[in-house]
């Protein structure tokens, strides 16, 4: 685990180093060298590379990704500002595309002839077809700007809920919340209902559920209790991986809707060359990851106990 | 007799009965055909200045109040037609995706095949390094590295090959691994063949239904990516317009209520990817039962 931030930790400092020089995007276009020299010194950029590197690493352990160059404050702590409006669209979404991916998939795989079950299909193929800032930009069109049910853009009031500073204590945060999360939860559903149905398919075939039916589980338990319970492994596996993917999805449907999270911190801040920030986010979601991965390997030894780590 | 040959084949068979894949076949065989002729179709070359006329700016969708029928689905704020820009973004938002898959399995399926077929401490290494990049998701690392390489149409394509030769390395390593221990590939070592005919010869044909289901799909991964990075302002530059860029460009205009420029650019990208999922979806149950 550590290995795996180590190396990302290289590609992205080597990588960043190279984009294009932040020293030019402080100073006004003409300044003289001498005073290109001294902001050189300041941000530690005139040595060599791999002891900007030590140097790096070093402050990174320590939480110091630097100052942001364009909002003058510690990268870090920005990126931690703007986490929990980022964490509030992904936790609704996340909640969405467990309801409706499971739902979905279950029903069309338990069910594949069955009409509802064809509809279902048809529309995970297109949901998996959709661009998710085509998504966004519908919604704000149709059902903000013309029917005004939504508002447009932005993060609603904020309220305190069990102790959390959220948007989600308030129906006025909700109304904000709601189109991010459907936007960003859209491709999510349509992946786990085609997950969860080629399982449901695959096991609805076996010997034990033919024999808990014979002995007359009620329809309800046989799905969810004897068929779902087994696919969960590859289920939970696939949530793992599209957390992750929801979380670097936050940076388009941030974008689009004016959401202050961390998604539009790292966009507005490849757009102004702000480095320290790029570098802090990367490596902050890489960690998030990492533990993301880690909490995925637990839960399989709860699901399966066969499973050792 | 090839034409015999694929008119009795089993695959054919179950083409011509199955409605999607007639459908979807019909519906991409549209797409390339106006990717193809486009500038001959379209009523206006957009991207020559002295075609644009202000006069012409702003103009809603031909059955709306306001529309022209000679602008079939509106124009934008510099008087270019929305039709039009669409059959030329098409071209370049196919051209490279069609190029990064093209690149990508090339790449994926040398590493792969090198890593499945020769094995040891070089596997390891490779697979570790795949586990790794696929456990962050690809919309991030292409972020990353369009933002390092700056936007171009070569860069794109550059990060499209280097986020997918992953998926194909994978599928070929795990394939040439269970080939690799059959007999005919003894067999073939015994005549004396060369590994290296044997890994193209032998084990290559063998994996080769996998490789092409997963190119389908990464074809309209692709586009979406494409899309989406131009989208954010980090893919193509604006003088290569793909359709990504399109709805970037309409994005600025839609809260003034001109919703075409930005609405029908990404309806024919969901048109596009549509087509090909579905098609993906027929070629994987035909070709590779195993990956449902």
């Amino acid at each position: 685990m550590a290995g795996v931030l180590l190396i990302v930790s290289a590609i992205v400092f080597f990588v960043t180093s190279v984009i294009g020089n932040p020293v030019y995007n402080m100073l006004p276009e003409r300044a003289p060298p001498e005073q290109v020299e001294q902001v050189k010194k300041m941000l530690g950029l005139d040595k060599p590379l791999y002891v900007q590197y030590f140097i790096f690493l070093r402050n990174a352990l320590r939480g110091d990704f630097g100052r942001s160059y364009t909002h003058h404050q510690p990268a870090l702590k920005l990126i931690f500002s703007r986490f929990p409006a980022t964490i509030e669209i992904v936790v609704v979404a996340m909640l969405l595309t467990v309801m409706g991916g499971i739902a979905g998939g279950v029903y069309a795989g338990a069910y594949p002839n069955r009409k509802l079950s064809k509809t279902i299909m048809g529309f995970s193929i297109l949901g998996i077809s959709l661009p998710s800032f085509w998504i966004g930009m519908v919604f704000i069109f149709f059902l903000s700007v013309r029917l005004g049910w939504f508002p447009v853009s932005g993060r609603g009031e904020v309220g305190v809920l069990l102790g959390i500073r959220t948007s989600l204590a308030t129906l006025d945060g909700w109304k904000h919340v709601l189109l991010p999360s459907v936007t960003l939860a859209v491709i999510n559903i349509a992946t786990i209902i085609r997950l969860v149905r080629a399982g449901m398919m695959e096991t609805m075939r076996q010997e034990y559920i033919k024999f808990a039916r014979a002995k007359g589980v009620g329809e309800r338990d046989l799905l969810f209790k004897h068929a779902l319970k087994n696919i969960m492994i590859p289920v939970v596996t696939i949530f793992g991986l599209q957390l992750g993917e929801l979380i670097a999805f936050t940076t388009i449907t941030e974008t689009i809707y004016a959401w202050p999270g961390m998604g539009k911190l790292l966009i507005d801040s490849i757009n102004n060359l702000d480095r320290p920030i790029v570098s802090a986010y990367l490596l902050f979601v890489s960690v998030l990851f990492v533990v993301i991965n880690f909490v995925v390997d637990i839960l399989y030894t709860w699901i399966d106990p066969r499973v050792e780590l | 007799m090839m034409l015999q040959r694929i008119a009795e084949s089993d695959f054919f068979y179950h083409y011509r009965r199955s409605a999607t894949a007639i459908v979807s076949s019909f519906l991409l065989f549209f797409i390339v055909f106006v990717a193809l002729l486009g500038p001959l179709l379209t009523p206006q070359d957009p991207y020559a200045l002295s075609n644009l006329h202000l006069a012409n700016a702003y103009k809603p969708p031909a059955w709306l109040p306001g529309g022209e029928l000679r602008f079939l689905l509106g124009t934008d704020q510099q008087g270019r037609d929305i039709l039009s820009a669409i059959v030329y973004g098409s071209r370049v938002s196919l051209f490279i995706a069609l190029l990064g898959v093209l690149l990508s399995s090339t790449l994926g399926i040398l590493i792969g095949l090198l890593a499945g077929y020769v094995g040891g401490r070089l596997e390891a290494a490779i697979m570790r390094f795949a586990d790794i990049q696929l456990s962050f998701p690809s919309m991030l690392i292409a972020l990353f590295l369009m933002t390092t390489f700056g936007r171009s149409v070569v860069n794109i394509i550059i990060t499209l090959t280097l986020i997918g030769w992953v998926r194909y390395a994978r599928i070929v390593r795990g394939e040439t691994l269970s080939v690799r221990k059959k007999e005919y590939i003894e067999a073939s070592r015994v005549i004396g063949y060369s590994d290296i005919h044997i890994m193209f010869r032998e084990v290559l044909p063998n994996v080769l239904n996998s490789v092409i289901v997963l190119s389908t799909i990464q074809i309209g991964t692709f586009i979406l990516l494409e899309a989406t990075l131009s989208f954010l302002g980090l893919g193509v530059p604006a003088t290569k317009p793909t359709l990504g860029m399109l709805c970037s460009e309409g994005f600025s205009v839609l809260y003034s209520g001109l919703w075409w420029v930005s609405f029908f650019p990404g309806l024919y990208i969901v048109f596009i990817v549509f087509a090909i999922n579905l098609f993906g979806d027929f070629l994987r149950d035909q070709l590779n039962p195993r990956l449902r």
